[in-house]
């Protein structure tokens, strides 16, 4: 499963970040494998979706999020 | 002794800019890096007989060189040595906060880590030992409340203080580094070394939290309770229009307008006969008394009057911004401005654009991508500024008196329609092949410190005010001389003037929509100059002088006073929405277009915004005729 496919209120953990342009921001910003990502809510039509990882909170688009490798957990 | 050289550092949303406020107060200098465009703040104080030199680094996630602002605090830790380097640690967010730390400590940068808003980090169940951190570190740590003077205030003592040599990097930071630079000798492939290096750090960061700081599970926090109204669904959507209502509202009706009045009032019942009186008696010749009140006192006046619509706009929008809202007006938006080809982040500036396009355009920077930042420039000038909406109000008033609302609705509407359909266009031509993303951090809502809105409020229309006072100046003198002067020198008669000779030559483009005459070509050119001069210039030209006034009493019977004039006569109101249509699409005015090529970085990009706005107006404005033509009105 893939970042992408979560739905809110879903727990994850991150098992890798596929090759991409925006693949050293993305881990530059907190999202690196093993780490805990909480789906809080998504924008009007479901995109883009709003993640709390690390104690703080990021936005970012569905396509964007199609490159992270995730596992449910909890 | 010379001056203590302060540097402040941090990822964005960390109140990094309010302590730099509290600490230098006014006293700062707002500059730009050499080559790029970004702000450059600087501030010196006085603290215990020394002198200090504080300046504030552009709120980064790392050091990078990944976008304008990281290649900025990278170059400046290359070539600057500063005495004391604060990094502003948000204390709700340390986690990731540390990632730009580490990087710095990698850089052999001596650091005093500050964690602000430690009060709110408690909140939300993190608590930090300071004198953990400090061990694990090795460098002095520090805590402010954000907007708390005196609690910035106590930084100051600690920078004379502070003796930087005293602290030595940790163990732990040490042996990280020596592990960075095995990384970088490692021969492996220079993406693959970078992502290593991500991890260690990471990895580091996870060593500190579990031995500095315990975090325990928190109920809903307001920022999560306010986020399920303010960002989510299509709630969101109808709680911002009703925002964003009541911002215009505010600005425009309750306290801008009034507020303008007076000015206005100021200006045509106090200045303007106090400056004939003053002339007249001191023996001014006549055409000098022209020139001051008809061409100096009219043009500078005019755009004063918009001086607190835009800034009573650029308050609340700055205030927005510091609760945290716009992010999430970025993040609700995104679903919509992505269909259109552009970026939620474009929303800022859009928003500002209707106040002016100047600060709307520089407000790009804040963009993610290439793509995102040069279409919203590029369209950006299609949104109905305050400049513009003078034009709008007067023709309205003169040709569909009994639908002025609806009219003027119905062209801040093109705007907005102009701006996405271009964007559109734009997106899927000569950007087609890049790509456009959307990470956004959604800070916690926070109310944001006053002194930082208004000085944030003040940076963004202080370009306005400058405006009024050179090129609207210049601008004023220009067209006086021109409507008042021919290859024989002073003339009375305008028909025979340099202006009128501008216009006429520009009007031919106008044919095919019906409004060829000399005096809208004369208007369209010194529109350029600045969008005030449209309405200022066909006051002048059709010999209406100074009667013609769009505040909101007044607009009805200026309306009157130009339909008795040859203006009444030179359009019917079908060519009047055609030339409405074409001065709210065309060229933005000159200082928008010189903003252009510094945001776009390139002669050819305002070259490119001149004749395709233009372009876009001239079609517009054809449709707008030929087609009205077509369905018998006239």
């Amino acid at each position: 499963m893939t970042l992408k496919d979560t739905r809110p209120g879903m727990v994850v953990r991150i098992d890798s970040v596929g090759e991409s342009a925006l693949k050293q921001r993305l881990m530059t910003m907190g999202l690196i494998p093993g780490t805990r990502v909480e789906i809080l809510n998504s924008a009007p039509f479901g995109d883009p979706i709003a993640l709390r990882l690390r104690s703080y909170n990021l936005a970012m688009r569905r396509d964007d999020a199609a490159q992270i490798e995730v596992s449910e957990v909890g | 002794m010379s001056a203590l050289s302060v540097a402040l550092t941090g990822n964005p949303n960390t109140g990094k800019s309010t302590i730099f406020n509290e600490l230098t107060g006014a006293r700062q200098k707002i500059g730009n890096w050499p080559g790029v465009t970004v702000d450059k703040k600087v501030g010196v104080i006085e603290h215990n007989g020394r002198k200090i030199s504080v300046i504030d680094l552009p709120g980064t996630y790392s050091i990078n060189a990944r976008s304008q602002e990281e290649q900025v605090v990278s170059d400046f830790f290359k070539t600057n040595k500063p005495d004391i380097v604060v990094n502003i640690i948000d204390a709700s967010n340390i986690a990731r906060n540390l990632f730009l730390t580490i990087q710095l400590m990698e850089n052999g940068i001596p650091l005093i880590l500050n964690l602000n808003m430690m009060d709110e980090a408690e909140r939300h169940g993190i608590k930090i030992d300071m004198k953990k951190l400090e061990a694990a570190f090795g460098m002095p740590v520090t805590n402010t409340v954000g907007r708390s003077n005196k609690s910035v205030r106590k930084l100051l003592d600690v920078f004379t203080n502070a003796v930087m040599t005293n602290y030595t990097p940790s163990k732990l930071i040490s042996e990280h580094i020596e592990r960075v630079r095995n990384l970088e000798r490692s021969g492996l492939a220079p993406a693959k070394v970078e992502e290593e290096i991500i991890s260690a750090r990471y990895d580091l960061i996870d060593k500190i939290m579990a031995s500095a700081v315990t975090v325990s599970a928190a109920g809903k926090t307001l920022t999560e309770k306010l986020d399920s109204f303010l960002a989510n669904g299509v709630t969101s959507i109808l709680l911002m229009i009703a925002i964003f209502y009541l911002m215009f509202q505010i600005s425009f009706n309750w306290i801008g307008q009034p507020l303008a009045d007076i000015v206005g009032e100021f200006f045509d019942e106090t200045l303007v006969p106090w400056a004939a009186e003053s002339m007249e008696a001191a023996g001014v010749e006549g055409w000098m008394q022209s020139l001051v009140s008809d061409g100096i006192i009219a043009g500078v006046g005019a755009v004063i009057n918009f001086v607190p619509l835009i800034f009573t706009l650029f308050i609340i929008l700055s205030f927005l911004d510091g609760t945290g809202y716009m992010a999430r007006v970025a993040f609700i938006m995104d679903p919509i401005m992505r269909r259109a080809g552009l970026s939620g982040k474009s929303i800022m500036p859009l928003m500002m654009g209707f106040g002016c396009a100047v600060p709307a355009i520089m407000a790009n920077r804040a963009l993610d991508t290439h793509k995102d930042r040069m279409i919203s420039i590029f369209v950006t000038p299609f949104i109905t500024c305050n400049a513009k909406v003078p034009i709008i109000a007067l023709f309205a008033a003169m040709f569909f008196p009994d639908n002025v609302a609806n009219v003027v609705f119905a062209m801040y509407f093109l705007g907005i329609i102009t701006a996405i359909v271009m964007a559109k266009v734009l997106s899927s031509t000569m950007f087609k092949e890049q790509q456009s993303t959307f990470l956004l951090e959604l800070p916690p809502y926070r109310l944001p410190d006053p002194k930082t809105v208004l000085l944030e409020a003040w940076d963004k229309g202080k370009g306005y005010l400058i405006k009024a006072g050179t090129i609207i100046f210049a601008m004023s003198v220009i067209i006086w001389f021109l409507s008042s002067f021919n290859s024989d020198g002073m003339t009375e008669d305008m028909d025979s003037s340099y202006l009128a000779s501008i216009g006429s030559a520009t009007s031919v483009i106008f044919a095919p929509q019906g409004f060829d005459t000399w005096e809208a070509g004369a208007a369209a050119v010194t529109g350029i100059l600045a969008k005030e001069a449209v309405v200022s210039t066909m006051g002048i030209l059709y010999g209406a002088g100074d009667d013609i006034s769009t505040e909101d009493e007044d607009v009805a019977e200026s309306a009157e006073t130009m339909m008795a004039t040859s203006m009444g006569g030179a359009f019917t109101p079908l060519t009047a929405l055609a030339f409405m249509v074409f001065s709210l699409l065309y060229s933005p005015c000159m200082t928008a277009l010189g903003t252009v090529k510094k945001e776009a970085q390139g002669f050819k990009w305002m070259a490119f915004v001149f004749f395709y706005t233009t372009a876009v107006a001239w079609v517009a404005s054809l449709i707008v005729y030929q087609g009205g033509k077509l369905l018998g009105f006239e």
